[in-house]
């Protein structure tokens, strides 16, 4: 055997036989540390190619040459990019985003306390949206085409259509301003009791279930639509099992390939795609805080959030891809 | 109540007005003796200011990127913070804008202004126990002057060249003469710190009127009373909570359903939408913030007067002010001083829209085809609007005026003071001096209408050192009068501060000195259920 690299191949081979899942699991993760490089490259480019500097930004109507030169020289904004990107890429390996340049605070300790928020109301969203449009896709396939089919359809369209900042709106005008029931703002701060930040997010979760609903649940209709028009489903009916059974024991599993997608699709969403409604309902989370960072050029902000974004999504596909590989084995051993 | 009638009463709660002047004045608007009577008792009672309670502030303009580092305020929230924990040696007068003392006493200036004698208050204690001396106010001038110093003031204290305690007295030895010293020393940024705020710039120890309990960036700030506060008619609730709420619905949800007592940055339109609720008074204060349209003197074909002078009268300033700020501002008369300003030069002749005027000078200036105007909705609230009104207006005129709107990111830098055409935004300045030496005089980093004019240089130096307040006034009005006729600046309006108020609450100020009552809104609010 003169070439080693043949050898490897063999046992990477040999491996996928023995391991399929463990491999490509692996090789996802590797894939993922890759682009979320990548992603930092282009981060830390994008945000040194905006117009405007820290700086200038910064200091506002009340900058002076003199200010603005100290502030450059306090921060390193004079050195080469190159030199300033590897600095801070090797801070990031050890988990240090480094000092937010603004406020000088330690980036990780206010990220912690921002995603905590995001993930805090992404998670009741999620639990609340994900069993509701999984259960009335199943709902709606079961009444195809008859009367609670259109109405669920015709609903959750309307829902997806209208902006969320607007849905936000009207939950707003109609629980705290007219009846007066909901906590507006939904401002959460530190040692703020349970009960009082659940009453808080009552209002944002709405609003975000009733943005992600329509496409998770018309993902699952037309997914196990598609799965029904197989011969097996077929075979099912035709052995005499319920319409409703048959749907939850033979169609569900799949038809989840395609429904994860879309749940994870979502879930990131929740995660990083909801800055208009915390503008909305003044909830400081991620989206905020990224948005606050990239109106000021605060860049070791803008990475650190761009990076943790990315990091969420590939995530999220990755255990899509992963949970789509456990529920169909033909998936593990691609032709 | 009508508007006139309103706005006394306002001043009569302020203590600005008398009985006698109240009355009368409610007279000429309209009232009978019986009703002025009533409402001036009604008025006076509000005088009485109700002690405790927990008042919620609803603010735009706050971000993550905030701290308390007072040297570094830079946002609307931190400037209403500082105030709520912070004094400064000077305050400036609600209603003329004069200096008033604060944490510092009384002021005495040499004969030619250059060398100012302030005396500081005794008996002040900071927050932490410890009594103010006059080591801490010098060093927190030390620490905002210093030529390192990040400070937003250092600007405004530039000619500050020596700072002494002289026997218990801190004395401030300037570069050059300025009549003005006393109230550049009431910039928000200059709160008096223990050892100057050196060690620990960010605890928030001051001698003002609240202590700050928790502060989140960009999130909300609570504050608790200063039981040991030496001045009594200021912080009567017993605690504050200042919320940043950066979108403009939300303050207005959270006003209306009673959340909070206090809003700013009211949308012009949607002020009458607000108006409606039952519950909801607005609160205008003339500003003197101005939106401008900068034309550059040395770049051509701004550089011909004609041409400048054209464009001037093909500015309709009554449809800008009632369509661009919904009414809510004054009308402009092309240099950017208003009568809220002390020593306000009168009699000046105001310009207004005159398309025969406007042609006859186009003509005249010999330039022919459209003239290019930038503009970004981020130069002021409307600006595009405003830039395709007044296209309008200069059509009738038969100038042509083609409109590039520029991205707004970028446009500070990029466009404003570097395009000879663009529209803009000014906050006003205490004084008129600091305004015109921050765009006007040849040297000015900020000259953004290329303004060269040794003369007027010449005067606004001398008019700096001039103690004298008349002589100091007629030079302002030779100043107002060059900057108008020859300058390259188009003033349509000064934008009012437009906030809005629960009707539980009593107390707010119209404090010509800046928004949400110069800042002071926590400290001048009461509740009265």
């Amino acid at each position: 055997m003169a070439n080693p690299l043949a050898g490897v191949r063999a046992a990477r081979h040999r491996l996928k036989e023995t391991h399929p899942l463990s491999v490509l699991i692996a090789e996802r993760l590797g894939l993922s540390v890759l682009l979320l490089w990548a992603v930092s490259v282009l981060i830390f480019a994008g945000v040194e190619a905006l117009p405007g500097d820290f700086a200038e930004t910064y200091l506002g109507q009340s900058a002076t040459p003199q200010a603005i030169a100290n502030i450059r020289e306090d921060l390193g904004l004079d050195r080469p990019i190159t030199t300033r990107y590897f600095e801070w890429l090797g801070g990031v390996i050890q988990g240090d985003f480094g000092n937010s340049w603004a406020s000088g605070a330690p980036v990780t300790e206010q990220i912690t306390k921002r995603l905590g928020n995001s993930l805090f109301l992404a998670f009741f969203a999620a639990a609340i949206s994900v069993p509701l449009a999984v259960g009335l896709g199943m709902v709606a396939v079961h009444y195809r085409n008859r009367i609670p089919d259109r109405v669920i359809n015709v609903l959750s369209l309307a829902a997806i259509s209208l902006p969320e900042f607007f849905i936000g709106y009207i939950l707003i005008v109609f629980f705290a301003v007219q009846m007066g029931v909901a906590t507006f703002p939904s401002t959460v701060y530190d040692n703020m009791g349970w009960s009082e930040r659940l009453a808080a997010i009552a209002l944002p979760t709405a609003t975000l279930v009733m943005v992600v609903l329509a496409h998770m649940m018309r993902m699952t209709r037309a997914a196990i639509i598609s799965v029904m028009s197989s011969a097996y489903m077929e075979t099912a009916e035709l052995k005499g099992l319920g319409a409703f059974k048959a749907i939850v024991k033979h169609a569900a599993p799949n038809a989840i390939a395609p429904i994860v997608n879309v749940v994870a699709l979502n879930l990131a969403y929740l995660v990083v795609g909801v800055v208009v409604v915390e503008v909305v309902f003044v909830y400081p989370g991620m989206g905020q805080y990224m948005v606050d960072a990239v109106t000021v050029r605060d860049m070791p902000v803008v990475q650190a959030c761009g990076l943790i974004f990315a990091a969420v999504y590939i995530l999220l596909n990755m255990v899509a891809d992963i949970v789509a590989i456990v529920a169909n084995p033909r998936l593990r051993h691609p032709r | 109540m009508t508007d006139p009638i309103k706005y006394f009463a306002s001043r009569v709660t302020a203590s600005e007005m008398n009985r006698r002047e109240f009355i009368g004045r409610s007279m000429a608007a309209g009232l009978t003796l019986a009703a002025a009577t009533s409402l001036y008792g009604k008025a006076a009672m509000a005088q009485e200011p109700k002690r405790g309670g927990h008042l919620k502030l609803g603010l735009q303009g706050g971000a993550s990127t905030d701290v308390i580092d007072p040297a570094k305020s830079s946002s609307q929230f931190t400037f209403a913070m500082n105030r709520n924990w912070g004094d400064t040696l000077v305050e400036s007068h609600p209603t003329s804008g004069l200096a008033v003392p604060s944490l510092a006493e009384s002021w005495e200036p040499n004969a030619d202004a250059s060398v100012w004698t302030f005396k500081i208050r005794k008996g002040v204690e900071f927050h932490d126990g410890s009594e103010l001396t006059i080591d801490d106010v010098v060093k927190t001038l030390n620490r905002h002057t210093d030529e390192k110093s990040e400070s937003g003031a250092l600007g405004v204290l530039g000619s500050i060249k020596g700072i002494e305690n002289k026997g218990g007295d801190l004395v401030l030895t300037l570069s050059e003469g300025n009549a003005d010293l006393p109230l550049l020393l009431s910039d928000y940024h200059l709160v008096i710190q223990p050892g100057g705020g050196y060690d620990n710039p960010s605890a928030g120890i001051g001698t003002g009127p609240f202590k700050i309990d928790n502060f989140e960036a960009g999130v909300r700030a609570t504050f608790v009373k200063n039981e040991n506060d030496w001045r009594t008619d200021r912080g009567f609730v017993d605690s504050v909570e200042m919320i940043v709420m950066n979108d403009a619905t939300a303050r207005m949800a959270a006003l209306s359903s009673g959340q909070v007592h206090f809003i700013n940055r009211v949308d012009p339109k949607t002020v009458g939408l607000l108006k409606r609720a039952p519950n909801v008074e607005i609160q205008t204060t003339s500003g003197r913030g101005h939106y401008v349209f900068i034309m550059h003197c040395n770049t051509a074909p701004f550089d011909n007067n004609d041409l400048r002078l054209a464009l001037k009268y093909a500015m309709d300033r009554e449809t800008m002010v009632e369509k661009i700020l919904g009414g809510y501002g004054k009308v402009g008369n092309d240099f950017p001083i208003n009568e809220t300003y002390a020593l306000f030069p009168e009699g000046i002749e105001q310009r207004s829209y005159d398309p025969d005027k406007a042609a006859f000078h186009f003509k005249k200036s010999g330039h022919d085809g459209s003239v290019l105007l930038r503009t970004s909705d981020v130069a002021f609230p409307g600006a595009v609007d405003a830039a395709v009104l007044y296209q309008e207006t200069a059509k009738k005129a038969g100038i042509d005026i083609e409109i590039k709107r520029e991205p707004g990111d970028g446009y500070w830098s990029n466009v404003w003071n570097v395009q000879p055409f663009s529209t803009s935004y000014w906050g006003g300045r205490p004084t008129q001096d600091q305004m015109y030496s921050t765009a006007y005089l040849s040297s000015a980093d900020w000259n953004d209408t290329r303004f060269f004019n040794t003369n007027f240089d010449k005067i606004l130096l001398e008019a700096r050192a001039e103690l004298d307040q008349a002589k100091r006034k007629e030079m302002y009005h030779d100043m107002a009068l060059m900057v108008r006729d020859t300058g390259g600046l188009i003033l349509p309006m000064f934008n009012d501060f437009v906030n809005a108020t629960t009707t539980n609450v009593s107390g707010f100020v119209d404090d010509i000195g800046n928004d949400m009552s110069n800042g002071y809104v926590a400290s001048r609010l009461w509740i009265n259920s």
